[in-house]
């Protein structure tokens, strides 16, 4: 369990984060979501106690990260593929991190069997695929057996195999009841993997929803529909008390999906149909609504536009 | 990423209920939950000072540098000094050169013990790792230290040995000139390893911590050097007396002047410095953010 309350990060002039309240809840995966420089990193930094937040609080099972003695045992966190010494062993790194913690050796070798590491245990880590950095990031996680777990971007990069690798891991971490905590900036991706869903823009939180609402609220299906014959069309469909919309690149859509009822009203009225064809307004497109806002603020502001963040310049600011 | 692996094979077996609605942590780790201490970080900080080639690279061009130029300077002189020429000498003192050049591979090091973890992000881990963090940059310099004067005082050793033997004209040193010529100037050296690692943990950049300490070792001496003028001979003079070759010559009863630190001043100084920026460097770590 993370609980946030009113959690505030400032960076001079710039709210990164902005009175951030939400609770991540054990059992679940929680996705968390937001565009680019939405303040999500920066976010689990002060989870994870690296970044002190400007106001708030942020509890991970009632405690302050740097209250916890053992934190590894609490809480894993995969922050990026990147934060690790090259020149290190995949062995010798999870090695440090376990003794930093009086973590037993033996459980090295059992996370390295598990994201299937073992064969280039004694090799440097800077000779890895960023898959196999990931999986070592993951590992490190895994060594406490924590109850939390925390992944920042963690499919980035990754090829469909790995992908699906880290979808199961995420959802058997889960099912055992542990608390799951996933930042993405990819909808789609948490649409396969979120049960819960935090959305931030700006810094500020825009929806704390479960996924099964958030896809009932904002998956719109329609019917779209082109002919020559508009108007003759229009007076059918609305004398059968079927509400149209006009858009403007001369097409007509009909929400919900009642594509039969319309090509038999057309063809009983003998109007010729370019197109008839059932859409689905996907889950990406209903983020970007959510989101539009905090981005075109970005846009349309007086003040001059700020250089666009790539995801994850926080956390690789030194490197 | 060759072979797919089965979801979670988690070994051991998870005591878990996946009551829904149980509003608290369902997972309960079968690893038994420890209080940390600072043994916990020494061990983590020996692993991965033991676990980088930079540390071989740098301590091992150091031993080469020490016992080489060490061992070169007193064959040469024993080799072109006339007879009795040497009577009044400390034989102990041609170790001076090894060890002045030396200091660089022990600032290297110190540095990177600190600054390379920012360099790499490995610092984020270690900092999730242990949220303590006095604690990662006191098991940082403790390990740091024993290694920097273990390996120091073992080539300072050695040098000063093979010298008394290869000088046998030279004067026996006494017990107090043994004492400063291989324990003092190994205590000396790893605390000017120890200021670069704590410079490096407040630079947070390797090239530039280096710089920083190259600078302080080098700059006083080339800048007295070039201070012709009358008014600053004083100024010149304190620059020459405190310059780190100078302190260091002091060890061997070899300063360059009569005046200035003698004895053991330069290991006091050097520790005054040193504690001074660790506890900046320990007050700065707690603010910062990672």
């Amino acid at each position: 369990m993370i609980e946030l309350e009113g959690l505030t990060k400032r960076y001079g002039e710039k709210m990164a984060v902005n009175n951030l309240t939400f609770t991540v809840r054990p059992g679940i995966v929680t996705g968390f979501l937001g565009p680019n420089g939405a303040g999500k990193s920066t976010t689990m930094r002060m989870m994870l106690g690296l970044d002190r937040p400007t106001a708030g609080d942020v509890r991970i099972d009632g405690k302050h990260y740097d209250q916890l003695k053992d934190p590894l045992k609490y809480i894993g966190a995969l922050l990026d593929a990147k934060a690790m010494h090259g020149g290190r062993s995949a062995y010798n790194h999870l090695l440090c991190l376990a003794q930093s913690n009086g973590i037993p050796k033996k459980r090295v070798q059992e996370v390295l069997d598990t994201v299937g590491l073992t064969p280039v245990a004694r090799k440097k880590a800077k000779g890895f695929s960023l898959g196999m950095g990931q999986r070592l990031g993951i590992a490190g996680a895994l060594l406490g057996d924590p109850r939390i777990l925390m992944f920042d971007e963690p499919v980035n990069g990754l090829d469909p195999e790995g992908i699906h690798w880290i979808r199961n891991l995420m959802k058997s971490l889960a099912a055992q009841g542990r608390t799951v905590f996933v930042s993405s900036h990819l909808m789609s991706e948490m649409a396969l993997t979120a049960d819960h869903l935090v959305v931030i823009g700006q810094g500020r939180l825009l929806a704390d929803t479960s996924m099964a609402d958030f896809i009932a609220q904002n998956s719109r299906s329609y019917v779209r529909i082109r002919t020559p014959h508009r108007e003759r069309l229009l007076d059918v469909l609305q004398r059968a008390g079927v509400t149209v919309v006009q858009t403007g690149n001369g097409t007509l859509e009909v929400d919900g999906g009642k594509s039969e009822r319309i090509g038999e009203l057309a063809a009983q009225h003998r109007i010729v149909l370019h197109e008839l064809s059932p859409q689905q307004a996907s889950l990406e497109e209903a983020f970007m609504q959510l989101t539009a806002e905090s981005v075109e603020y970005h846009a349309h502001s007086e003040a001059p536009p700020e250089q666009p963040r790539a995801w994850g310049d926080g956390w690789r600011k030194e490197s | 990423m060759s072979t797919p692996q089965p979801p979670m094979p988690q070994t051991a077996a998870p005591n878990w209920q996946a009551a829904p609605g149980a509003s608290y942590p369902a997972y309960t780790s079968p690893i038994p939950v420890k209080r940390t201490h600072l043994g916990n970080a020494l061990a983590s900080e020996w692993t991965k000072i033991r676990s980088v080639r930079s540390t071989m690279w740098t301590l091992g061009v150091f031993v080469v540098l020490v016992v080489g130029i060490g061992l070169a300077a007193a064959a040469l002189v024993s080799a072109n000094a006339g007879e009795g020429e040497l009577a009044g000498e400390n034989p102990l003192s041609f170790g001076f050169f090894g060890l002045l050049l030396g200091i660089m591979c022990v600032i290297t090091l110190g540095v990177l013990t600190t600054a390379s973890e920012y360099g790499t992000g490995m610092i984020r881990t270690t900092m999730t790792a242990c949220p303590t963090r006095g604690r990662v940059l006191t098991a940082k310099a403790i390990v740091f230290f024993v290694v920097a004067f273990s390996v120091t005082l073992a080539s300072a050793v050695l040098v000063a040995l093979a010298d008394v033997a290869l000088l046998s004209d030279a004067r026996e040193p006494s017990s107090s000139e043994w004492l400063k010529g291989t324990v003092g100037v190994s205590f000396y050296i790893a605390l000017i390893g120890l200021l670069s690692l704590v410079v490096g943990s407040v630079i947070r950049h390797s090239a530039g911590a280096i710089t920083i300490m190259i600078g302080l070792v080098l700059a006083p001496l080339v800048i007295a050097l070039f201070m012709f003028s009358e008014s600053l001979e004083d100024l010149r003079q304190a620059l020459f007396e405190y310059s780190i070759p100078n302190q260091l010559s002091v060890f061997y009863s070899q300063s360059l002047t009569d005046t200035g630190p003698s004895g053991w001043d330069p290991l006091w100084i050097m520790l005054g410095v040193t504690a001074a920026a660790f506890a900046g460097a320990y007050v700065l770590l707690e603010k910062r953010d990672v």
